[in-house]
């Protein structure tokens, strides 16, 4: 029976005074989340859209004079004079977001479905207990779990250190650079990407893969041909869960990369400092936040499309 | 069944799997080893010695800072445990709620939505009204990105729930307050739970929203130990860091206990 089958055999008619306590309930209940998201979140959205079309105040701030600025200001670089003159700065910016997020969820996929794999074959008391070890860095502060890979990758780190003892040059520091960036947010977005890739492995039924076998395909091509077909869901999830963060990523860039390996996180960040350029800056959130949302829209579509293909 | 085979078995996974544990650990336990460092400088290992903690104890600033997140992360847990709470009940045990689906992403907006996105915003926001108090601001901002969190597993273990107990209840003539008190919330409350430290836990963790927002007399733990990594590493900091690092795998393995009871009760009614 459907939960509003039961509501009406328990609560007869719409005039009864149980059936009315649900509804008002779903006002009041509904209320205070409506009351904050919308002044914490929707209203601040919305000013943020109307500041990256105000004008740059002389000492900081901004003034309501609309115009397209802010935007333009992240193609051209406007010369004296006037003329607009290209220029990649910002662009390559944009472009190093996408593409330290893009390693970044790959990197993870690669190491998250063979590992989940394996965890699914476990016995369930062993399962059990490292899922757990996989969950368990992830309540370690971000910060953290960033600041020790500084430790390890930095000037006098364990790994510069290490390489000493093998007869490498001294002093190496391997920080300061995307490398070390996408170090740092590997580490920090794996545990998401293995826990859905779990969830859907575990789901897997064993008997297709047997079933696989049993019409000569091999290991190989049982893995391409069956498993990652059937757990693409939890891809997928793993994919949004680990990319849409990363794309927003601030704390790797900012302490790995060092001030010149900028991604828009950080870009953001610094138009926001004391004095800088409001406009500019919230143009780039308007613009990070539309990538965002018009890949999990795309997302969510094929989702959709995959349901009605059942 | 023997081991070669076993036609799910995968040759190298183990070994694999070995390494991607060392992976997810080692850098944890290269921080706690380097707390015990007597020397100064973090990579020199001179000798052993709780000298770093003994001055991280005694700092002041860092503990205000943990006096700020605790009080920001206390206040935020309360408010977004309840709003969370109230909506659950609402969007899974209303009738008639109209775009249901709507009231359900409204609460998991800050999911959505880039934390940089939404702090900029906010500050944004602040600066306009005028909102200077740093405290008032972590805790509505928190407040809002922790709601999602904290409505998840609330919302799961309620939709997981019969109404069965609750129609046994009002059939017992038990009012609205005593059905939802003595029967709704406590068989919902490992969710509940989970909610609200997942809550907490984020609350904490959160460097971007602080970061901008907080003013010089709200300083959070993550933004005071990011300006300790911006001034350099040291020992004491690696001291700190591992203090931190304890509290939170406790906080992590009651959480997940609590909610392990949880789903096993569940599974044996």
């Amino acid at each position: 029976m459907t939960e509003s089958a039961l509501h009406a055999a328990a609560g007869g008619t719409d005039r009864s005074p149980r059936v009315r306590f649900w509804r008002d309930l779903s006002f009041w209940g509904l209320l205070p989340s409506w009351l904050l998201m919308g002044l914490a979140l929707i209203l601040p959205i919305a000013i943020i859209a109307a500041v990256s079309l105000a004008t740059r105040g002389a000492h900081g701030g901004f003034t309501w004079d609309f115009n397209l600025a802010g935007y333009r200001q992240i193609l051209f670089n406007e010369g004296w004079t006037g003329e607009l003159e290209f220029t990649p700065q910002y662009l390559l910016i944009v472009a190093r977001t996408f593409a330290l997020a893009g390693a970044t969820t790959l990197i993870c996929l690669v190491f998250a479905v063979p590992v989940a794999y394996f965890i699914s074959r476990q016995p369930p008391g062993r399962k059990a207990a490292l899922v757990y070890l996989v969950t368990l860095p992830f309540w370690v502060s971000m910060i953290l779990r960033v600041y020790a890979w500084m430790i390890i990758l930095g000037k006098d780190g364990t790994l510069p250190r290490f390489l000493e003892t093998l007869g490498l040059p001294a002093g190496m520091s391997f920080m300061f650079n995307d490398g070390a960036t996408l170090t740092a947010m590997v580490y920090t977005a794996m545990p998401l990407m293995v826990l859905p890739v779990f969830a859907s492995i575990e789901k897997l039924d064993g008997t297709l893969i047997e079933a696989s076998h049993d019409l000569y395909g091999n290991r190989w091509v049982t893995l391409r041909r069956v498993i990652l077909p059937l757990t693409a869901p939890g891809l997928v999830a793993g994919a949004i869960l680990v990319f849409v963060p990363a794309l927003g990523a601030v704390l790797e860039p900012s302490l790995m990369g060092g001030g010149k390996q900028m991604m828009m996180g950080t870009l953001i960040q610094l138009q926001f400092g004391g004095g800088r350029n409001w406009p500019f800056g919230a143009a780039i959130a308007m613009t990070l936040m539309a990538l965002v949302l018009v890949f999990l829209l795309v997302m969510a579509l094929r989702a959709a499309r995959r349901e009605d293909v059942r | 069944m023997m081991k070669g085979h076993d036609v799910k078995h995968y040759p190298g996974l183990g070994p694999l799997a070995v390494f991607f544990f060392i992976y997810l650990y080692a850098p944890l336990a290269v921080i706690i080893a380097y707390s015990f460092n007597a020397n100064r400088v973090a990579g020199v290992w001179t000798g052993f010695s709780t000298h770093w903690y003994a001055s991280a104890l005694n700092n002041r600033a860092l503990m205000n800072a943990l006096e700020t997140s605790l009080t920001v992360a206390a206040v935020a847990t309360v408010v977004s445990t309840l709003i969370a709470l109230s909506a659950a009940l609402a969007i899974i045990r209303g009738k008639n709620v109209r775009y249901r689906k709507l009231c359900e992403t409204i609460v998991n907006l800050p999911l959505l939505l880039p934390e940089i996105v939404l702090a900029v915003a906010t500050l944004i926001l602040f600066s306009l009204v005028n909102v200077q108090n740093g405290m008032l601001r972590l805790v509505i901002a928190h407040s809002a990105f922790c709601t999602p969190f904290a409505f998840l597993p609330i919302r799961a273990r309620l939709q997981g729930m019969s109404l069965d107990l609750e129609e046994a209840s009002a059939d017992l003539y038990a009012d609205r307050w005593t059905t939802f008190r003595r029967v709704t919330l406590p068989l919902i409350f490992p969710g509940v739970f989970s909610g609200a430290m997942l809550a907490f836990l984020i609350s904490m963790d959160d460097f971007i929203t602080s970061n901008m927002l907080s003013t010089g007399g709200s300083t959070t733990l993550p933004v005071y130990i990011f300006s300790l990594i911006r001034a350099g590493t040291s020992p004491e900091l690696n001291a700190i860091a591992t203090l931190l690092i304890l509290a939170s795998l406790i906080l992590a393995t009651v959480a997940l206990l609590v909610a392990a009871r949880g789903t096993r009760e569940n599974a044996e009614p």
